[in-house]
């Protein structure tokens, strides 16, 4: 078990998402960065779909009541386990009463805590990512008591750490540094005139404080001539230009069909990159056709 | 018929394929007869068929490598859709109390349309719907085939709150809301059956291609209906449609 003693901004349970249950409206959802997320469980020897937390701009203090393993990726939230400073991507022991703590935001966006075997919430609709009306919560709360693997079945685990085999690895800095998305074009692309279209090429976007799960925005608009169109399908990644010229980019949590043009599509690794960016920064869109 | 179909990629593993662009109930079955040809018959690459008015998006386990290899392939899928076998639909009762307690826009809409209350009432239970696809919010019924004379822009301040069941007018569209959400559409009435349990197996009773009758009832039959739910004894009525 492991308690939450203080909830962060937005912590949430989050597995690889719902992959069949579009059909009755309900989005993918899921980890925002599938990267960093994978790198925590691969470390661990999970299974790529085992449940992470995920933590926005600052994290959770948790403790334990189990014995584990825990790796922590992603974003540098300089997480500390009873006091002691702890690295990213790197595997520890965690024991019963000890208590982790995720603190100051120093690099990147969001940051994924692992442990041996994920964390065992619910299972709805074939995923444990928290979605509302989906799930019973749709974020963690103070209090919180959630399940894990004990200790029986981690000591394969400890047997594996001696053998300090994948124990860590070093995360590609440019996941996070780069700000140069890449990016299909769009079905509604074409419909933009030449000015428009190298104006969403030559443009450094900045990420405005109304960005979440469900998509990011961004301050600068792109003047919007395009006719209205019949609803059609979204993804994570579907760039899209509002009437007010507003553009929208899509994340894991969005609807599954949408009726604003779509005049970009995010790459799986860009949508995995913007998800580590903070309001504030820059980014641009680079085509990759 | 065949329809002239355009294909494109949307995304590494994506690929979209749209119809002529206008909502209409030939381009709904051809939709489903295609999708059901590529569910049965292609190879297990494909892992999801996302589907709207008149687009649908096929997704694939991996990268898709040779996109022009995949076009054919999904072209030939078709070519053999079966076209002939009526697929089974079912004609949905939904009780709807239209009481001035639940249908806040009524009046708004009534004034709008310059059309007494009880006749937009009339309009809006008159018509068979059709499901077209689910989106907006999980459970949430696209329909087609509201009254023109219905047709209301959507309110220029969403509400913050919109009630659970809340039956509504948005634009040239008409739906109900499945769970309490914000939303800017005019709500006219509320309904008291779930539209969405995740934890079944069919978290929607309704699918693409069904078709939806709203009911008028008072405000005692929506309690009586309201309290046969939470019993779990209420079974909403329907009957299969022969094609």
């Amino acid at each position: 078990m492991v308690e939450v003693l203080k909830t962060g901004l937005y912590d949430t349970i989050q597995d690889l998402g719902r992959l069949a249950s579009q059909e009755f409206g309900v989005p993918i959802s899921g980890v925002m960065d599938r990267y960093s997320a994978a790198l925590a469980n691969s470390i661990l020897g999970n299974p790529s779909n085992a449940a992470v937390i995920e933590s926005v701009v600052m994290g959770p203090h948790l403790k334990f009541k189990s014995n584990t393993v825990i790796c922590v990726s992603g974003a540098e939230m300089n997480v500390t386990l009873n006091a002691k400073r702890l690295k990213n991507n790197v595997m520890y022991s965690v024991n019963t009463g000890d208590v982790l703590k995720f603190n100051k935001l120093s690099n990147g966006c969001r940051s994924y805590l692992a442990v041996f075997g994920g964390f065992q919430t619910e299972v709805q609709m074939g995923s444990r990512s928290m979605y509302k009306d989906v799930t019973r919560n749709y974020i963690l709360n103070t209090g919180d008591v959630i399940s894990i693997l004990d200790r029986s079945e981690t000591k394969i685990v400890s047997k594996r750490r001696k053998s300090r085999l994948f124990s860590s690895i070093k995360s590609n800095q440019s996941h996070f540094e780069a700000s140069e998305l890449e990016v299909f074009r769009g079905p509604e692309f074409e419909n933009l005139d030449s000015r428009q279209q190298n104006k969403l090429f030559n443009t450094a976007f900045l990420i405005s404080k109304d960005s979440n799960r469900m998509a990011y925005q961004f301050d600068q608009n792109i003047e919007n001539s395009l006719k209205g169109m019949i609803t059609s399908v979204v993804l994570p990644g579907t760039v899209q230009l509002t009437p007010s010229g507003k553009l929208i980019v899509l994340m894991r949590d969005c609807q599954i069909t949408g009726g604003y043009p779509r005049i970009l599509q995010l790459t799986e690794n860009a949508v995995n990159k913007l998800a580590q960016k903070i309001s504030g920064s820059n980014i641009t869109f680079k085509s990759i056709i | 018929m065949d329809f002239e179909l355009t294909y494109r990629r949307f995304s590494e593993r994506s690929i979209l394929v749209e119809w002529p662009q206008e909502i209409h109930e030939d381009i709904l079955e051809d939709m489903l007869f295609y999708k059901n040809s590529i569910l049965n018959f292609s190879d297990k690459s494909i892992v999801q068929v996302n589907s709207a008015y008149c687009s649908m998006l096929i997704i694939y386990e991996s990268t898709i490598d040779n996109i022009n290899d995949e076009f054919l392939s999904l072209k030939r899928h078709y070519l053999k859709r079966n076209i002939t076998k009526k697929m089974k639909s079912k004609l949905f009762k939904i009780p709807v109390c239209y009481d001035e307690e639940f249908g806040l826009d009524l009046k708004a809409i009534s004034e709008g349309k310059k059309i007494a209350i009880s006749e937009l009432i009339r309009q809006h239970s008159e018509p068979v719907y059709t499901v077209f696809f689910i989106g907006f919010l999980p459970g949430f019924l696209y329909l087609g085939g509201l009254n023109k004379g219905l047709h209301f822009p959507r309110k220029k301040c969403p509400r913050l709150q919109i009630k659970k069941g809340a039956v509504a007018i948005g634009g040239e569209q008409t739906g109900i809301y499945p769970n309490e959400s914000p939303g800017g559409w005019n709500i006219i009435g509320n309904s008291p059956i779930a539209l969405f349990l995740p934890k079944k197996k069919e978290p929607c009773f309704a699918k693409p291609g069904d078709q939806i009758k709203f009911i008028p009832i008072s405000k005692t039959e929506y309690n009586a209906v309201a309290q046969k739910i939470e019993q779990g004894t209420y079974i909403i009525e329907s009957e299969v449609i022969d094609g």
